[in-house]
């Protein structure tokens, strides 16, 4: 597993290539045929290649966005932390972010109010919910 | 019958496309005819592939999180990542459980010697690291295994399913993978809240005994326990919950058991606090109560709590803060943190109920202690 060389891979594997041009190629005649049939006055015939066409074209796209998606780079969501430091006597609350060796009930800092020591009253994260 | 359907399927009319378009559709149905299940399996494949690539990142991350907090706190003399991937194989064999009788004591026994095994392996990785962060690298390790477990086993089925090409066994494998990516999800998003030593959900009810045992004196307790004494509503309560604020459940049955045993077994009334899953649909952080044993884990605490509490018929009640598995070990939501609240004034009031004044009493915060001191 330490051997393993990260590199990000774009793997579209040529068959799914192919059928995706072929249904452009395809999608393509049939919107010039419906156009000819338009012409010639065969306004049903032209409907149903245009929608052959159409289909067709969407299709492509669709399969298309799906090869992009996949190689779309994976994140891990960063979840910010807040740390509250909170004077026992006169209470007096310091909100920060949160950093390396913080825990609940650690004491910090003097008070910058009554020079009392203070300490950590909680760590926690905020979630704002997908609606 | 075929011919004269196809005949009615709109096309471009009599010309050389119309026919085109009738032998593409006519070979649309045959393709479709023989090839369905198989065009099927290569969808659900597909899908399986995106997973896979989903958690060999989860699972990569792990495991450059654990060398990195490695190098960062427990600074080792060579490259630690040949021993992290070591551990990142480690296996445990469950004792055999066809004769079920004293199976407990020796799962236990197993949990003791990993623990142990876990704990030394995080010592020889990290010899300048302190108790707590020695115990936060062991769960950072203990991360990046489960995180490499999903992915090899998803990977396992995956690669089987090809092999066989068997619809089943992709199947089953298609049905349960958002079940199993929404626990990698959840691991990853633990990585983080371990390796700094971040309070998590899970630690809900050890925070809720840490803020009823402030300012008291505490001492140890085996296994990895604290205990405070603390007058409570008129009552004394022996308030306990893991050693902090290293990452650590400890052994709350034998440090209940303790307590018990060192007050005769006089105990009026045992109030456990834990966190717990939430059925879909619930607010993270609402607060329920009921009776038992409420602790989570392979059982042995519980067994051992149940044991002694039935031998001197002490009832025990439970308080839970609900939240979801994403919630448990990822960072302590707000709405958690600000249930202990609420949970301590549920605890005032169930002692006040369920026990007389100048009884002893026992509160147990039950869960992992990272992130919180005492």
């Amino acid at each position: 597993m330490s051997n393993e060389v990260e590199k990000p891979r774009k793997r579209i594997s040529y068959l799914f290539l192919a059928i995706i041009l072929v249904t452009l190629a395809s999608s393509a005649v049939a919107l010039y045929q419906a156009l000819n049939e338009y012409d010639r006055g065969y306004v049903g015939n032209g409907n149903s290649l245009l929608l052959i066409g159409g289909s067709g074209f969407a299709l492509s796209a669709y399969m298309l966005f799906q090869t992009r998606r996949k190689t779309m780079r994976l994140e891990i969501k960063e979840q910010p932390v807040i740390t509250t430091i909170q004077c026992k006597k006169c209470g007096f609350k310091n909100i920060r972010d949160f950093q390396r060796g913080d825990y609940i009930f650690k004491e910090t800092d003097p008070c910058p109010k009554c020079n009392e020591k203070m300490s950590v009253a909680s760590i926690y994260r905020e979630v704002e919910e997908k609606h | 019958m075929l011919t004269s359907q196809v005949n009615q399927i709109p096309t471009g009319g009599d010309n050389i496309i119309g026919w085109i378009l009738q032998i593409a559709w006519l070979l649309f149905f045959v393709v479709f005819m023989f090839y369905s299940q198989r065009i099927q399996l290569y969808i659900m494949l597909r899908e399986i592939e995106g997973s896979i690539s989903k958690l060999k990142h989860f699972r990569d991350e792990g495991r450059k999180s654990a060398v990195q907090t490695i190098k960062d706190i427990g600074k080792p003399e060579g490259d630690p990542t040949a021993r992290v991937d070591q551990f990142l194989e480690y296996f445990t064999v469950l004792p055999q459980s066809m004769d079920p009788a004293g199976i407990v004591w020796k799962v236990e026994h197993l949990l003791d010697v990993m623990d142990e095994r876990f704990k030394d392996e995080a010592k020889i990785m990290a010899p300048a690291a302190d108790i707590a962060q020695t115990k936060n690298i062991e769960l950072t390790l203990e991360v990046a295994l489960d995180l490499n477990y999903f992915y090899k086993v998803v990977r396992h089925f995956y690669i089987l399913g090809k092999k066989t090409l068997s619809l089943y066994v992709i199947m089953q494998l298609q049905m349960v993978l958002p079940l199993i990516m929404r626990m990698a999800e959840a691991y990853s998003g633990a990585l983080k809240a371990v390796t700094f030593g971040q309070p998590i959900g899970d630690g809900a009810g050890a925070l809720v005994a840490a803020k009823l045992m402030q300012g008291y004196e505490k001492r140890k307790i085996p296994k990895d326990c604290v205990v405070a004494t603390v007058p409570f509503e008129e009552r004394t309560a022996y308030i306990i919950k893991a050693e902090g604020p290293g990452g650590n459940v400890g052994k709350p049955g034998d440090a209940i058991k303790q307590i018990i045993e060192e007050n005769d077994g006089k105990i009026a009334n045992i109030i456990m606090i834990d966190a717990g899953e939430k059925f879909e649909g619930e607010e993270p952080g609402e607060v329920a109560e009921g009776v038992g044993t409420i602790i989570g884990g392979p059982g042995v605490d519980q067994f051992k709590i149940e044991e002694t509490t039935l031998k001197y018929k002490i009832p025990v009640n439970a308080i839970k803060i609900k939240e979801d598995i994403g919630d448990s070990i990822s960072p302590m939501r707000k709405e958690i943190s600000d249930a202990v609240t609420v949970a301590i004034d549920r605890i005032k009031r169930v002692v006040r109920e369920r026990s007389k004044e100048g009884d002893t009493i026992i509160i147990a915060g039950i869960g992992n202690t990272i992130g919180i001191g005492q």
